[in-house]
């Protein structure tokens, strides 16, 4: 086994995250696919640094970690409020910009 | 082509046995816990098999040697991410598990073709980028260089100082945008009205009527929404009626409104027998 195992775990993470923003519907489970994106590539900066013998792309992670937390909560505060405004907490509701 | 390359990377093994077994442990149940978010039909479920995924993440930062990032991961993601997402759940949208239909037809087969696409193509691109590398010896966390705190502090405080300082603008900004996102009129000053100002709005005639609307039922046969109020003479009170019932008219309650303002034929006092009813067949 090399750490080439841990990018190929975190590909497949990363795609499982990107299928789910696809085909659910609800916009918190969507926006749960895109925290699980996020860590996918997380795990690719730490076993980066791990391969690379530093410790920058933990650094990185960090970051990544931070801006997360900061786009979790304006993402969900804005969906509260759409959800206060019209009542459904589903993406595909959100239309009034279609036509 | 992929095999190969892994084969070829097989060669150099730096991987300790331990770590090894514990990628093969966590790895499937990280997997596992992904699927799981996508295919949960109920929200909480997926937040919580998401929760699993980041907690073998978080085990697998700890076994790469990075311990500050895996309790890190542990803390921010499982701790305070996940628990954020059940709290708005429980607000927002617990009830409401996806529907089967698709909106778009063919769509979820769409995407699993692009997701397995997509995953041929990263796998195929990273073990072709990684193959000639060597991977380094993993670090001493507990070393200055190492991935504990001591060592990426360090680099945090010295090369990535000005980054650093930026995310305190950046939380304190996410931390005003999500007041003023999730701030209801409620509460404030002039919002909502007590019930003192309410009725001495209403007798200023800021209303349509002093009093509150008649609830259905009130001197009628039965207390459903379908009939009618009526009003101390007898008539049907008409803001009782409900516009979304539309067969309730007030001609229906012709009879029930004579009954009640004494119109109708009283029974004839010198009869031997009563008045026959409708429905009552002797």
């Amino acid at each position: 086994m090399t750490p080439t195992y841990y990018l190929l775990l975190s590909a497949l993470l990363f795609t499982i995250g990107a299928v789910g923003v696809l085909v659910r519907r609800n916009a918190i489970v969507v926006f749960m696919c895109i925290e699980l994106m996020l860590n996918a590539v997380n795990l690719t900066l730490v076993t980066f640094a791990r391969i690379n013998g530093s410790v920058d792309g933990q650094v990185m992670a960090f970051f990544v970690m931070v801006v997360a937390a900061a786009e979790v909560v304006v993402g969900l505060a804005i969906i509260m409020s759409i959800f206060r405004a019209r009542r459904s907490a589903s993406v595909d509701d959100t239309n009034l910009l279609k036509y | 082509m992929t095999a190969l390359f892994l084969a070829q990377a097989g060669a150099q093994a730096t991987v300790s046995t331990g770590e090894a077994v514990a990628f093969w442990v966590l790895g499937p149940l990280a997997v596992a816990g992904a699927l799981g978010m996508i295919f949960a039909r109920n929200a909480v479920h997926s937040a919580l098999w998401l929760v699993l995924t980041m907690l073998s993440l978080g085990m697998l930062y700890l076994v790469q040697q990075a311990p500050f990032l895996g309790f890190t991961q542990i803390i921010v993601y499982t701790g305070a991410i996940m628990m954020l997402f059940l709290f708005v759940l429980m607000l927002v949208g617990r009830e409401s598990s996806d529907s089967v239909v698709e909106v778009l037809r063919g769509q979820r087969l769409a995407a699993a073709v692009l997701g397995i696409g997509v995953a041929g193509v990263l796998a195929g691109a990273l073990t072709r980028a990684i193959a000639q590398v060597t991977p380094a010896q993993p670090l001493d966390p507990w070393s200055a260089q190492g991935g504990g705190a001591g060592g990426l502090g360090r680099l945090i405080f010295s090369d990535f100082l000005f980054p650093f300082e930026l995310t305190s603008a950046l939380l304190i900004t996410a931390a005003m945008g999500a007041m003023v996102l999730a701030f209801t009129e409620r509460h404030a000053k002039g919002g909502k009205r007590s019930q003192k100002e309410l009725v001495i709005a209403r007798f200023r005639g800021e209303y349509e009527r002093p009093s509150p609307k008649p609830g259905p039922g009130v001197f009628a046969t039965s207390n459903s929404v379908a009939t009618p109020a009526l009003l101390p003479d007898g008539s049907v009170a008409p803001e009782s009626l409900s516009e979304l019932i539309e067969s309730t008219s007030a001609a229906q309650f012709s009879t029930e409104r004579k009954q009640v303002s004494g119109d109708d034929p009283k029974p004839d006092a010198h009869a031997l027998v009563g008045p026959e009813k409708e429905g009552e067949s002797e």
